[in-house]
């Protein structure tokens, strides 16, 4: 939004965050709470989409493939440890990883926009097609069986660091997740002030410039993917807490692409957009899901297709459009 | 010996069906680079026209080769001139835009038909090879996508049309200042691309229980054919699609059917990753 | 399952907040609340909503004749739109808000393990009322549908007399399909018989050529099928387009379930075996006033809709009303208790009994086949145990136990 400081709006969602955080458990029942909840599980994961491709340039159709990545993580080294901190921590770091691993080896190819699209698309579908097959009961690791399609159901869910006995309850889970969503997007904003965010975006605008002005280009976009796949992760890892069940379909297509949906309804190139796209989409989407005498598919898609020819940047950057127009009349 | 006549009908199978499926698309991706997410989407219709067409008393062949394109071609010309038309050059926008309208098409054909799996019987009963019985179905398969194919590449490189519609596409300033109209041209292809699409789920009909949603199953492999291929319409489809079947045929007859899409993907990935333009950006570059 | 793709779209997590509603609006204490917990929408919509519908046909007659306990029974009903973490949740919801007495409900086996935990964890009863894979070991649960001690222990043998020794099995990819496959196998040595080769595949395969390949090189004297879903359909149109048909035989745990033997041609279907506990066929006064009382309630063209689940579900309905009935109110324990007195109403399938000991049923068990779309009988055995379940559970001596048991072979 031009026209308003960056530096005050920043306060605004600072605000408005703050007040969502500490106020909804006092107004919302607890099952409306677990709602919230998964919205904004959605929102984080929108996020990190957002912030590779937004402000990274890279468009990532397999997504999920780190979302679905942090969910299993986390299941199967809850089952074997018991305690929840440590399989917090590697349901995190573990999709980073092989986010690095895997944007490496595209990046130093230097693969770029549609086959980069491609690439991921059939890594995600790997990764699916290959849990999705591990009904046997031969595939075990530690204690825990991958069930395949029935996916992983039961497993210990979070607990206050130190206390197995302790798990969190939904109000506790809520602000967990709220404080992550916070966290991070504040995070973000500074990692992008930074001199490192700054060349990230200098690549984003003009790779070649920056190349030929000297910043290792391959080696700042593998950076920029593994922080995506870190807190795609993330979210993943809370997502597997909220339904307390991973099913293979955290790696699906059809994730993926509910999350690029959400980014360009909210609009790509800003961190809040994805946010909101996230949570309205989400919301939408219930509430059809709730009549049925339209189907929420065709609604979704006809929005979607609406979007793109009406809306090309997005619901927030036309919105901030709008709202600097009206404030200079 | 038997066997091995099997396997090999068996991998032309799984070439002519990748070939078939990837055709709409690879024609409207290489000449256009526009990529249509709602191919899918097109392969269900046809399945559908083809279907709905038989129920009604239309001759079988003629319902999958006559019916389940028109309709579909008519459907792509609609969906051209309403949407695509607009976001010519934003590829990214048009992936978009098309991934919306496979929502929406998957949407109302569920209000339409209902979610039950729906179907037709091959028209072609088994023959023998030796101690096996094969089903004759995957001949005319084998078959049809060996006319297609052809029909593409000789369209596109002896005919008038098909030069028009190649030089429209690598420069459309020069085909408009020689009198043609790149508009209408990129109209036609569309539509031409939609009409292949509805034309292979046609054919692929009898094959499979047919469900609004089973669009979402042939996107992706006839998305990672196409761009496997690279930019050449025929030579990169037929030279991707060839790979990607024997693999896929190989390693399914060796163990399961997982195993052989897994292999295929994982294909994918070392090609993309060893010639990243795709099949065609390397070899067979004068090719169309 | 790729093929989720839209309906997974459509139907994220977010739990379905005019249930919710729904719930809240309902004044506490004036009805007793059942809910459904089925697909009603997705690919698995076809077994799911006439379980439904077969649901509100036994509520309309509990309530006709006078309720239970003094009060009418009224359905919340859940569409899960076949998606497995949504049946955790909704779960989560009837047994927190709508704080029902009883639910019915799940199909997949995989749906079943998604729900269970979660009702045992809050406390409310739960009926599955689907065939499957047996072993299920919970005081929390009744299982009303057919185990393999029933079904494929009367399928095979039957199979193996008409055609042959040598049998290759086909399953799905997951639960279900993996125990299943076992069980065949089991019943297959039983009665002096080979498995040649056992193939799995997961729900979304519907390319099925290289695998009749297979089967024809292995030389079996017939095929058993456990295969689940319209993607696996496809399996039926080819092995019929290669001319299989009529030269291997085939039997099929699953097949018929959801009337697939509708959607398949003449030239497809016939032929095959099945054992499943009911048939539109059977003589009885019970089947016929209830294919009567649900042509009455959702029209004659409805009826061919009926299928061995919607008549399983109608039947675990009527067994949790009588033992409500016997148990003079709607409390958990106490109908569980009248339940394990070994209660057994008539149904349409014939008698089922509850078995105290497994929470199973003992059932009558039809073998049919295939014949011009329609499912014929041609064996009856009557009154058949859920052996299977009762060799490793007894929730007498155990009544904690809280797992499902898998056979190991």
């Amino acid at each position: 939004m031009t026209g308003m400081s960056e530096r005050n709006r920043h306060l605004i969602v600072l605000g408005i965050g703050l007040i969502l955080l500490f106020g909804l458990p006092w107004v919302v029942d607890v099952v409306t709470l677990l709602e919230l909840t998964i919205y904004i599980v959605y929102a984080l994961f929108a996020l990190s989409l957002g912030f590779i491709w937004g402000h990274g340039g890279i468009l990532c159709f397999g997504q999920a493939a780190f979302f679905g990545l942090g969910a299993y993580t986390y299941a199967v080294a809850a089952i074997n440890v018991g305690e929840s901190s440590g399989p917090f921590l590697l349901a995190i770091l573990l999709p980073a990883a092989f986010a690095a691993l895997l944007g490496a080896m595209m990046f130093y190819g230097r693969l770029s926009d549609v086959y980069l699209g491609v690439i991921t698309l059939v890594v995600a579908l790997i990764l699916f097609k290959f849990v999705n097959s591990t009904a046997n009961e031969t595939y075990v690791i530690g204690q825990a069986r991958l069930g395949g399609f029935n996916g992983i159901p039961g497993f210990p869910t979070l607990n206050w660091p130190g206390d197995p006995s302790a798990p969190l309850m939904p109000d506790e889970m809520f602000y967990l997740a709220m404080g992550l969503l916070i966290a991070v997007y504040f995070g973000l904003h500074g990692l992008l002030r930074s001199r490192f965010g700054r060349i990230v975006v200098a690549i984003r605008e003009n790779e070649l410039r920056a190349e030929l002005l000297g910043y290792d280009v391959r080696l700042y976009k593998t950076a920029v993917f593994a922080i995506g796949g870190g807190i795609a992760g993330l979210a993943g890892v809370l997502f597997a807490n909220w339904g307390n069940f991973v099913s293979p379909g955290v790696f699906g297509l059809a994730q993926s692409a509910t999350a690029i949906i959400w980014v360009i309804v909210g609009g790509l190139g800003t961190l809040i957009g994805p946010i909101v796209g996230a949570v309205l989409i989400q919301f939408l989407t219930t509430q059809l899901g709730q009549q049925s005498v339209v189907n929420n598919a065709f609604v979704l898609g006809l929005i979607l297709v609406l979007v793109v020819l009406l809306l090309p940047k997005g619901l927030m950057p036309t919105l901030g459009q709008l709202f600097s127009r009206g404030r200079r009349k | 010996m038997d066997f091995a006549v099997v396997v090999i009908v068996e991998i032309l199978y799984a070439v002519a069906s990748l070939a078939l499926i990837s055709a709409g698309l690879a024609v409207v991706f290489g000449m256009m680079r526009v990529i249509n997410l709602a191919h899918g989407e097109f392969l269900m219709l046809g399945g559908y026209s083809a279907i709905v067409a038989v129920k009604a008393g239309i001759n079988i062949y003629v319902a999958m080769l006559v019916v389940a394109p028109l309709v579909v071609g008519i459907l792509g010309l609609i969906v051209e001139r309403l949407v695509i038309r607009f976001l010519y050059g934003r590829m990214l926008d048009t992936m978009l835009a098309t991934w919306g309208l496979s929502l929406l098409l998957t949407g109302l054909v569920t209000m339409i038909f209902g979610n039950t799996t729906t179907g037709i019987s091959t028209p072609i009963s088994g023959y023998r090879v030796g101690a096996y019985q094969l089903s004759g179905y995957n001949l005319f398969i084998i078959v049809a996508g060996v006319l297609v194919m052809a029909g593409i590449l000789l369209t596109l490189r002896y005919t008038r049309v098909g030069l028009i519609a190649r030089g429209a596409m690598q420069s459309p300033d020069m085909a408009s200042g020689l009198g043609h109209n790149p508009q209408r041209i990129y109209m036609i292809t569309f539509t031409v691309g939609a009409a292949l699409s509805g034309l292979a789920g046609g054919i692929l009909a009898p094959l499979t229980g047919l469900t609004p949603t089973t669009g979402g199953l042939y996107v992706a492999k006839a998305f990672i054919t196409v761009i496997s291929g690279g930019a050449a319409v025929v030579a990169g489809t037929l030279s991707s699609a060839s790979l990607f079947g024997t693999i896929t045929q190989v390693v399914t007859l060796s163990s399961t059917p997982v195993w052989g899409d897994v292999a295929m993907l994982i294909a994918a990935v070392i090609l993309l990753r060893l010639l990243p333009q795709g099949i065609t950006g390397r070899f067979f570059r004068r090719q169309v | 399952m790729t093929l989720d793709r839209r309906t997974f779209l459509a139907g994220s997590a977010a739990a379905s907040i005019a249930a919710t509603i729904a719930g809240r609006a309902m004044a506490q204490g004036a009805t007793i609340d059942v809910a459904s917990i089925h697909d009603l929408s997705g690919i698995f919509d076809a077994y799911g909503k006439p379980m439904e519908k077969a649901m509100q046909l036994a509520i309309d007659e509990i309530n006709a004749a006078g309720g239970l306990a003094g009060k009418q029974v009224k359905e919340i009903s859940y569409d899960t739109q076949s998606q497995i973490p949504l049946y955790t949740q909704f779960g989560q919801q009837a047994a927190l808000k709508d704080k029902v007495a009883v639910v019915m409900g799940g199909i997949l086996s995989a749906s079943r393990e998604a729900i269970r935990p979660t009702l045992k964890r809050f406390n409310t009863l739960y009926f599955y009322n689907t065939q499957y894979e047996g072993g299920v070991c919970d005081r929390n649960i009744f299982c009303t549908g057919v185990t393999p001690s029933q079904s494929v222990e009367a399928l095979i043998p039957y199979a193996m007399s008409r055609w042959g020794k040598k049998a290759y099995i086909l399953a799905a990819d997951y639960n279900y399909g993996q125990i299943i496959a076992k069980w065949v196998q089991h019943y297959v040595k039983m009665n002096g018989g080979e498995t040649l080769q056992v193939d799995f595949f997961p729900l979304d395969v519907s390319d099925f050529g290289a695998t009749i390949a297979k089967i024809q090189a292995a030389k079996p004297d017939f095929v058993v099928s456990a295969l689940v879903g319209g993607a696996h359909l496809s399996f039926y149109r080819q092995w019929a387009a290669a001319g299989m048909k009529s030269r291997i035989p085939m039997a099929s745990t699953t097949l018929g379930v959801g009337n697939e033997q509708i959607v398949l041609t003449k030239e497809e279907g016939d032929g095959i075996l099945l054992a499943y506990n009911w048939s539109a066929e059977i003589d009885t006064p019970a089947n016929k006033a209830f294919l009567a009382a649900w042509a009455k309630k959702f029209g004659q063209a409805d009826v061919k809709e009926i299928h061995e689940l919607a008549v399983a579900t109608y039947q675990g309905m009527m067994l949790w009303a009588a033992a409500v009935k016997k148990a003079g109110t709607a409390d958990r324990m106490k109908v569980i208790e009248a339940l394990e007195t070994g209660l057994s109403i008539e149904g349409p399938g014939g008698k089922i009994t509850v078995d105290p000991k497994t929470h199973h049923c003992t059932l009558d068990v039809v073998v049919m086949e295939i014949k011009d779309q329609k499912l014929t009988v041609v064996k009856q055995i009557p009154q058949v145990p859920p052996l299977d379940t009762q060799a490793v559970c007894d929730l007498k001596a155990n009544p904690n136990s809280n797992v499902q048991h898998e056979i190991k072979i």
